[in-house]
């Protein structure tokens, strides 16, 4: 392997988008599958939200806060966390 | 006059659009790989699914090169017209304030509504008369305006709301009623009901033409 492309392997990380509709914006699938529960028993259950996951490959971490701001997440409507898996 | 009438891959309504351009002045299709507008006074991005609404309506198609295109000619004071997905695309894009969500109801809608026109002060509403109703159609998944409580006080101070669903009549739950919004300069506007289905009155309303005919009579000659 050469160089450049060995330091390029140990850069490469794997990660995990979540995004979910920020606070206090109101979510109908999250309140749809929360009405639903009751009819299968499963009582109890509130503040149902639900969001995306993107999985990633990437040669570089260090863009992968730039193109959730851009692309994954739109900041005005949506929070994202990036967990990079190493 | 001669109008532009974007296409993406999922586009649906260019040829409504195209139709109702074309009874105001000439019309002809821009391709999204187009990297110029050439000679065109005026743009409409047409509803549809563009790129399949991956991701978020609208969040791809913003990233078309034609939309480099857009974005010189709305800098330049250029009219554009966002309709549906065109209006999600704009507000993907920045050059429209607020987002579009899905529906409060969660389901797709599709029916005659009436709209009031807030404001005579953009391209495409320009000797309307405030206060004045179009019978238009929504047809739509995702058309829920929204904007923080803040921004929201700010379009409507400085006239950037131009049209609202009439009382009783929102059905998606946009924030303050809101169907259609510009940008500051009033030149780019983005609308959920789709005007270029409302340009007959044999098809129940011909309402809609009014919104191309102002663009079409405040045009800068060339």
């Amino acid at each position: 392997m050469r160089p450049a492309a060995l330091v390029a392997s140990f850069l490469r990380v794997k990660a995990r988008v979540l995004i979910r509709p920020k606070e206090g914006i109101l979510d109908p699938q999250g309140k749809a599958v929360e009405r639903a529960l009751p009819a299968l028993g499963f009582d109890g259950v509130r503040d149902v939200r639900i969001g995306r996951l993107v999985e990633l490959e990437a040669d570089d971490a260090s863009h992968l806060a730039e193109l959730c701001e851009k692309l994954l997440a739109n900041p005005l409507i949506e929070d994202y966390e990036i967990q990079e898996l190493g | 006059m001669t109008f532009g009438v974007l296409q993406f891959p999922g586009s649906c309504d260019e040829r409504d659009a195209l139709g109702a351009c074309e009874r105001v002045g000439d019309a002809r299709l821009v391709w999204h790989e187009e990297t110029s507008l050439g000679d065109l006074d005026a743009v409409v991005i047409p509803g549809g699914f563009s790129y399949g609404d991956y991701l978020r309506a609208g969040a791809i198609a913003r990233f078309a090169p034609v939309m480099e295109a857009v974005r010189d000619f709305a800098a330049g004071g250029g009219p554009v017209l966002g309709i549906c997905n065109g209006f999600q695309v704009l507000c993907e894009a920045g050059l429209l304030p607020g987002a579009l969500l899905p529906n409060d109801g969660l389901r797709f809608l599709c029916r005659q509504v009436d709209v009031e026109v807030v404001s005579a002060a953009s391209a495409f509403t320009r000797g309307l008369e405030p206060g004045a109703h179009l019978s238009v159609p929504v047809k739509h998944m995702s058309g829920r305006y929204f904007a923080p409580a803040a921004d929201l006080d700010a379009l409507e101070a400085s006239g950037q709301v131009v049209l609202r669903y009439a009382a009783g009549q929102n059905p998606n739950g946009s924030a303050r009623d809101i169907a259609g919004v510009t940008n500051e300069a009033g030149n780019v506007m983005g609308l959920m009901p789709h005007p270029e289905h409302a340009v007959d009155a044999l098809t129940g309303s011909a309402d809609g033409l009014k919104l191309f005919a102002a663009a079409a009579a405040t045009a800068v000659p060339a």
